[in-house]
């Protein structure tokens, strides 16, 4: 063990189940978090933010399953209900009232259409729940960390345009020191980063160009030395986009999650 | 009197003939699935004022949006004209509304105004179209027949508005000169900019001038209306319908399908799905019209082809063939086809064609389901629903989805994510994990 570090043991909803405790929060992983060697640093950071906090929280761990979005999407619907159900099934016998996830497509997911097959809850954003945490006094950022650097936001489409969350994520910016800029098609108006719907998993049609690329052109167009995103997908496809302009040493691509967490130095 | 006649029968046969064309494309919107819109009214007509009456979406776009309600808004108070000219028809009186004594030149001056938006409105669309060639309205599903479409109309109503102009202006001279029965009811303020131009023409000729203008107004607001149920134009009346059923869910939310969820449920408790003998047999998402709901073919009579959907959408930015009006007008050529089929043979009558050979599999895998297209939609129609019901069809009746998507379904199947990762490994990105001690 590091000196003056202390190992983070991720609380397993079955394991804290089985001693008769329940956490107030689910915290969903998904498969990105999960397996994506980039999103898992997200996952990470945004543990250790709840950690930080003392936050009430389980994983599902081995029993979390695709929530079933990109079936859906590509037109799987039986496979999408198969997921559904089998996770509201897990959820429901864990008694879950509260989900927060990284993911916005998972979010839309729960939020918006579990409820078709008796799956309630109240379904959180991590951007919504830091946004919460930072207007509660429970974050308070005075680093000088970002102070000097530029930072522009990409919003997700699954988090914006499909459920109208513009502000959260800009408000926990604000919250961290540094200066902003938008790119000149944001909120509603934002261009997707092109995974969605299942793209994230097959070559794109024939056309003159990635999205992706036009994407990160739209980032780079406003000087900003940092990209924040809010979804795994983003970050894939803005990551590649970095690269593929020769740009990632000089601009970095972090989750607003990731931004928290080396604000607070944890 | 053999004018009144006239007149009479023009109303009539305008009427009929645009009713039973209505008609017809009310059965063929119902041609679709059924399914239930009712709740919630007093937010659907809260909708209907904001983006129907005022085209709150119609502002995204500045320039085109304010000439649009130029146009749209001049259009509806020019009309009001219409009155009027009905009573004049009708009766064959002239200027029937002039005993409202002094309102009636400001009144007239108003509409005269209105008149004018109309003109300007119309003449910078056209020149948008065909002389700037905004980049929307040039795109490949806009050849032919969309294109001449759009300027048929654009044309029309600087023709319409214009014939208001000169038919006021002789009305003055003649009123000046006591001619006939031109009373005198008071001169009207843009048309008096045409006097001097007509001034020195003989009353005779500037009777057969007002007359022409009063017929070509009147009788090519018959044609207009007649043609509309041809054009992309019938969005002046649809869009009001189509908003007030709009989808009032999140954007994200993508329809659920209830013949499924028997089937997942049998799948999961082992026991047999609930026999239904009034469950009709039906398919996985939609190859064709009749595979749709009513609401994806209202929405595509009531799109008018605008493109500000494929000006935002990702793909199509970015040069892939995917266009999502192109995906409405399509819809719409093959209901109306299905519909000339049903008139021609019978209801049940095939023409072994669906609506994949108008949309290509490599258009409608392009689409993220960004809902760019569906936010920008001044009019609130759901491209990215109908292609999510094609892509349905795709993957579940025909088992044909492109092999990268076949093998994400396998692993999500197999081991529970979208990767070839176990799903014992769930964890493993919480090993070693540690925090500074504050």
């Amino acid at each position: 063990m590091s000196e003056g570090k202390q190992k983070i043991e991720v609380p397993v909803m079955a394991d804290l189940f089985a001693k008769g405790e329940k956490p107030e929060y689910l915290l969903w992983i998904g498969s990105a978090g999960a397996f994506d060697d980039r999103y898992k640093k997200v996952t990470r950071a945004f543990v250790k933010i709840l950690t930080h906090l003392n936050i009430s929280y389980a994983v599902l761990g081995v029993e979390e399953s695709s929530s079933g979005d990109v079936a859906r999407r590509a037109g799987n619907e039986m496979l999408f209900q198969m997921q559904a159900m089998t996770n509201i099934e897990i959820m429901n016998s864990y008694e879950v009232k509260k989900i927060i996830t990284c993911d916005p497509h998972a979010f839309n997911t729960f939020k918006n259409e579990y409820p078709d097959y008796d799956g309630n809850y109240e379904v959180i954003h991590h951007t919504q729940f830091l946004q919460q945490l930072i207007t509660e006094g429970k974050i308070k950022i005075d680093s000088d960390l970002f102070k000097d650097k530029i930072i522009t936001y990409h919003d997700p489409c699954y988090l914006g345009r499909a459920n109208g969350e513009y502000n959260a994520p800009r408000e926990v910016l604000a919250a961290i020191p540094s200066k902003k800029v938008e790119m000149k098609r944001n909120k509603s108006n934002a261009l997707c980063c092109g995974a969605g719907g299942g793209q994230m998993f097959k070559e794109a049609e024939k056309g003159d160009k990635e999205i992706f690329i036009e994407r990160t052109e739209d980032a780079l167009e406003t000087g900003a030395n940092i990209i924040v995103t809010a979804c795994p997908y983003c970050m894939v496809m803005m990551t590649d986009g970095l690269k593929y302009k020769n740009k990632e040493e000089e601009i970095k691509n972090y989750d607003i999650a990731e931004l928290i967490e080396q604000s607070l130095e944890l | 009197m053999i004018n009144s006649i006239i007149f009479v029968l023009l109303l009539i046969a305008a009427i009929a003939f645009f009713s039973w064309n209505v008609k017809k494309i009310s059965r063929n919107i119902k041609l679709g699935r059924d399914i239930d819109i009712k709740d919630n009214r007093k937010k659907r007509w809260g909708l209907v004022f904001k983006v129907a009456i005022f085209q709150s979406k119609m502002i995204g776009l500045p320039i085109s949006g304010i000439l649009h309600i130029f146009v749209y808004a001049g259009f509806i108070l020019v009309n009001i004209e219409m009155l009027e000219v009905m009573v004049d028809g009708i009766a064959g009186t002239h200027r029937a509304l002039s005993f409202f004594g002094f309102l009636y030149p400001i009144a007239i001056s108003a509409f005269e105004f209105f008149a004018l938006l109309v003109i300007i409105g119309c003449l910078v669309f056209l020149a948008r179209r065909n002389v700037v060639r905004t980049n929307r309205f040039w795109k490949p599903e806009m050849k032919w027949w969309p294109r001449l479409d759009a300027n048929l109309i654009l044309i029309t109503e600087v023709v319409l508005m214009t014939s208001i102009f000169f038919m006021n202006a002789s009305d003055v001279i003649l009123q000046s000169r006591g001619f006939g029965h031109y009373d005198k009811v008071g001169s009207f303020f843009l048309s008096s900019f045409f006097i001097p131009m007509l001034t020195n023409l003989p009353s005779e000729t500037l009777v057969f001038i007002e007359r022409t203008c009063w017929w070509l107004h009147i009788v090519g607001i018959f044609i207009f209306l007649n043609y509309i149920p041809y054009s992309k134009h019938f969005h002046v009346f649809l869009s009001f319908i189509n908003v007030f059923y709009s989808k009032l869910e999140p954007v994200g939310k993508i329809a659920n399908m209830p013949s499924i969820t028997k089937e997942v449920k049998s799948m999961l408790t082992g026991e047999e799905p609930p026999m239904d003998d009034d469950a009709e047999e039906v398919a996985f998402g939609a190859q064709d019209v009749k595979q749709l709901t009513w609401k994806h073919l209202m929405d595509s009579y009531t799109c008018t082809e605008c493109g500000r959907c494929t000006r935002v959408c990702p793909a199509n930015i970015t040069g892939k063939k995917l266009s999502p009006r192109k995906v409405m007008m399509d819809a719409r050529d093959r209901l109306e086809l299905t519909g000339k089929n049903i008139d021609k043979h019978d209801a049940d009558y095939s023409d072994d064609k669906s609506l994949f050979d108008y949309i290509s599999a490599e258009e409608l895998w392009a689409c993220t389901t960004c809902n760019a297209c569906t936010n920008a939609c001044p009019v609130n129609i759901d491209q990215v629903s109908l292609i999510l019901e094609l892509r349905r069809y795709i993957v579940m009746e025909q088992a044909a989805a492109p092999g990268e998507l076949n093998a994400i379904f396998n692993n999500i199947e197999n081991n529970g994510a979208p990767w070839q990762f176990s799903q014992d490994d769930r964890m493993l990105w919480a090993e070693e994990l540690y925090i500074n001690e504050k």
